[in-house]
């Protein structure tokens, strides 16, 4: 098609390019309006509603003309450093590792059964469908069998009678078991501690490869945050008491229901990865007498980077917006599975509170923002060096 | 005898000219609760037989999505005709302090209501001396449940104080019993923590929590917690894991000896499991609240700028009256809120606490809406989580108190 439209296509193109341009644009007018309008307009307004006291005074929480006064990011403060505002960073904490811990565990299945697919067992094509049937449930779904099977005296934890192993007794959902505690006051700290050590690691890597430039700017960058961090950073006290957060065991059920259902989806992308991976590299590597874990690890690991890359952020922002899979699993109300976006929908819709809902709000776009926009920058600036 | 019929006529013409049109009834009756309702709209149209009645249920327990489904609809200027709401704060806390609720204490007057209706239940209802709704039933928080024949072979008593219940609940414990209370999730906890409050504290200084007289940093307060705390200590650990059903199942299975819960545990225990009042199941005030009925009610009322407010105006009038009461409760398992009903149609649960519902001094509850409103009442949820996760009653106090204050909770 394209070979035939070329030459015709030459000879109009400069009497074309304007109206084509005209057209193009009208094309796509209206999904830029009504982009414009429901994404755009509504986080500004997300945003500017975010800096007011709507919903401190009950009496203009609904009323039909609210009245509502500008205060500036008193509600970000609150969420912050408030008194009462603990659920929130213990959300924030529970976000985390469990973002953490279900991308791990999808990136490993994932790999490990793409792995096994790409030796071309038999009924691979059965397996692949199998493995990934689950992506293409609903969250819902998930969460209403995940609960059932994960019940205290059911299912999961009656498991080890088969074998004649006495029968579990794990609260899977509900447990208030805690570890790995660390005070809040110390996050400001530990978190310019870590980044301090990645912008460390970066700078180290841009001076091996040579780029001088981005080298010291990262060590820069690093050096400012790490003296920051053990000067100013100790002395930052958030609240005027220790207030201890950690990871929430009750998640472990939440992560295990999250991982089986996108982990065939991992694994999707990897085998991809791993069939256009030519065959004559690895015969190569074979050749020149690489054992197999060798291939894997000089070879195939390293070309399946930009996948790994892709399937870290499509994930991550699934787990940062993660709401339906725990709002079915555990209900919206269960404290030790608690994450902002629940936290949202019931500071909006139950306490009535919209303005600290809409700080929650947007206190998750930056965080899923600090994961897309990244990748976007990346993904966009190599499509124009094309 | 010609103008009698002309009037009646005349009458009649505008009756069936006010009786056209739409009536949209907003609640979260689905499931079981559904044929209760319907019984209601099938007596209203037969009453008003041109009005085209909308039954627009949003499904969830204690109403959870309703509210929201309701909020997003008030606030983009689409009100229901009118909509259930627990009677009490939850309804002038959010829509009544909003200004947009009518008064509806003129059709109290006309209807002869006040004098029906308890007092408590009307101060309870009342904001600044004006009637907001017309309440349809009333449950009862404050029931402890037992199964009287497993009581008498552990040889014990329902305890009558919160101090007796923590000697039964050690005696109960030495007879091999692991956990004497039975309780289930988060609500149903909080649930406990209201006839805890209401056992220690007595009815007076409980009401005076919810105005602001009594702080909940108050010493006398802050010993509500220390008492839940020991009353936890004889409940199940898997709690949180469990519906209401099944925390009432563990006593009726022999497993734990009492449970705290509302008086749809009757309705649950009578109906889904079939057992017969005072012999499959037993019930008693909860310790330390004999003599006063923690009440939470089910109440409809009339937003401002609805579309059909006649209909609505007959709707309440129809859900106020005893027939209309008596017609709805027996089959929602409630009794009626008005003092005059007819004992005959309810089961001997039910007709022991209509005689509660007629002697006993009268508060609301917390968890379901009628003291609190909903800005205190759904953060109350974080207040449990601090003490849950410390097992500290002044920090939990604390919690409670500043957010009362920010709430403006009694003001």
């Amino acid at each position: 098609m394209r070979t035939l439209a070329a030459p015709i296509r030459e000879v109009k193109m400069r009497w074309f390019k304007n109206k084509d341009n005209l057209y193009g644009f009208l094309v796509i007018l209206p999904s830029l309006v009504l982009l414009g309008v429901f994404v755009y307009g509504f986080i500004f307004q997300t945003f500017s509603i975010s800096l007011t006291d709507w919903g401190k005074d009950p009496a203009q929480a609904l009323s039909a003309n609210p009245q509502i006064r500008f205060i500036g990011f008193e509600n970000y403060r609150e969420l912050f450093t408030g008194f009462i505002d603990a659920r929130f960073r213990q959300d924030l904490f529970n976000t985390f590792f469990f973002t953490l811990f279900f991308i791990l565990g999808c990136l490993g299945v994932g790999l490990g059964l793409a792995i096994v697919l790409d030796r071309s067992p038999r009924g691979e094509g059965f397996f692949r469908t199998i493995f990934l049937f689950p992506m293409s449930l609903s969250f819902i779904v998930t969460g209403t069998i995940w609960r059932w099977m994960l019940q205290p005296q059911g299912g999961v934890n009656q498991l080890p009678t088969l074998v004649g192993l006495p029968e579990g007794k794990f609260a899977w959902l509900t447990s208030r078991e805690q570890i790995w505690q660390i005070s809040w006051n110390d996050v400001p700290f530990i978190t310019a501690l870590v980044v301090g050590l990645v912008l460390v690691f970066i700078a180290l890597g841009a001076f091996r490869g040579g780029e001088r430039r981005r080298g010291y700017i990262a060590a820069g960058s690093a050096a400012l945050l790490l003296l920051w961090a053990f000067t100013l950073g100790r002395t930052l006290q958030p609240l005027p008491f220790d207030e201890p957060h950690g990871f929430n065991l009750a998640f472990i059920g939440i992560i295990l229901a999250a991982v089986w259902q996108m982990s065939g989806y991992t694994m999707a992308l990897y085998l991809a990865g791993l069939r256009g991976i030519p065959e004559e590299l690895r015969e190569a590597a074979r050749v020149d007498g690489a054992s197999e874990w060798q291939l894997y690890r000089r070879i195939i690991f390293p070309l399946l980077a930009p996948i790994t890359l892709s399937a870290m952020i499509i994930l991550g922002h699934i787990s940062l917006k993660i709401f339906d899979l725990i709002f079915a699993m555990a209900g919206a109300d269960n404290a030790p599975t608690d994450v902002p976006a629940l936290l949202m929908y019931l500071t909006t819709f139950r306490a009535n509170q919209i303005a600290k809902g809409a700080a929650i709000g947007m206190i998750l776009l930056l965080l899923v923002a600090a994961v897309i926009v990244p990748y976007l920058y990346r993904q966009l600036k190599s499509e124009v060096r094309r | 005898m010609r103008k009698l019929w002309l009037t009646l006529i005349l009458a009649l013409g505008s009756l069936a000219m006010a009786q056209s049109g739409k009536l949209e009834i907003f609640s979260w009756w689905a499931g079981d609760e559904g044929p209760a309702l319907q019984a209601l709209i099938d007596l209203y149209k037969k009453r008003y037989p041109n009005v085209e009645v909308i039954n627009a249920t949003v499904t969830g327990g204690a109403g959870v999505n309703a509210k929201a489904v309701l909020k997003t609809r008030m606030l983009g200027g689409d009100p229901p005709d009118s909509f259930q709401v627990h009677a009490g704060q939850e309804l002038i806390g959010t829509w009544v302090v909003a200004d947009r609720m009518e008064d509806l204490t003129p059709l109290f007057n006309q209807e002869g209501w006040m004098t029906k209706f308890p007092k408590g239940l009307i101060d309870l209802i009342s904001y600044k001396g004006k009637i907001y709704s017309v309440p349809v039933n009333i449950h009862r928080s404050n029931v402890m449940w037992y199964v009287p024949a497993k009581l008498r072979e552990w040889g014990v008593q329902p305890p009558k104080t919160w101090a007796e219940f923590l000697t039964v609940c050690q005696t109960l414990k030495s007879k091999g019993l692991e956990a004497p209370l039975a309780l289930g999730e988060n609500w149903t906890q909080q649930h406990l923590w209201e006839s805890v409050a209401l056992g220690v504290l007595g009815a007076t200084d409980y009401a005076n929590l919810w105005t602001g007289k009594l702080r909940f940093t108050d010493p006398k307060a802050v010993a509500v917690w220390n008492t839940f705390g020991r009353v936890l200590d004889c409940a199940n650990k898997d709690a949180a894991g469990l519906s209401w059903q099944q925390a009432v199942d563990r006593v009726l299975e022999g497993q734990a000896a009492f449970n705290i819960m509302g008086d749809w545990a009757a309705g649950y225990m009578t109906t889904t499991k079939g057992l017969k009042p005072g012999e499959g199941f037993g019930w008693a005030p909860a310790p330390g609240t004999a003599g006063v009925f923690m009440m939470l009610s089910d109440a409809f009322g009339l937003p401002k700028g609805v579309k059909n407010r006649t209909n609505v105006l007959n709707w309440l009038r129809l859900i106020g009256s005893k027939e209309g009461q008596d017609t709805f409760n027996p089959l929602k398992g409630s009794i009626a809120a008005r003092t005059d009903s007819d004992p005959s149609k309810y089961n001997a649960y039910l007709q022991s606490a209509m005689r509660d519902w007629k002697s006993n001094r009268i508060v609301g509850s917390l968890v379901h809406g009628a003291v609190a409103p909903e800005s205190f009442m759904s953060q109350f949820g974080t207040v449990m989580e601090i003490y849950l996760s410390s097992r500290n009653a002044q920090a939990a106090a604390n919690a409670a108190q500043a957010i009362a204050n920010q709430v403006r909770l009694g003001q």
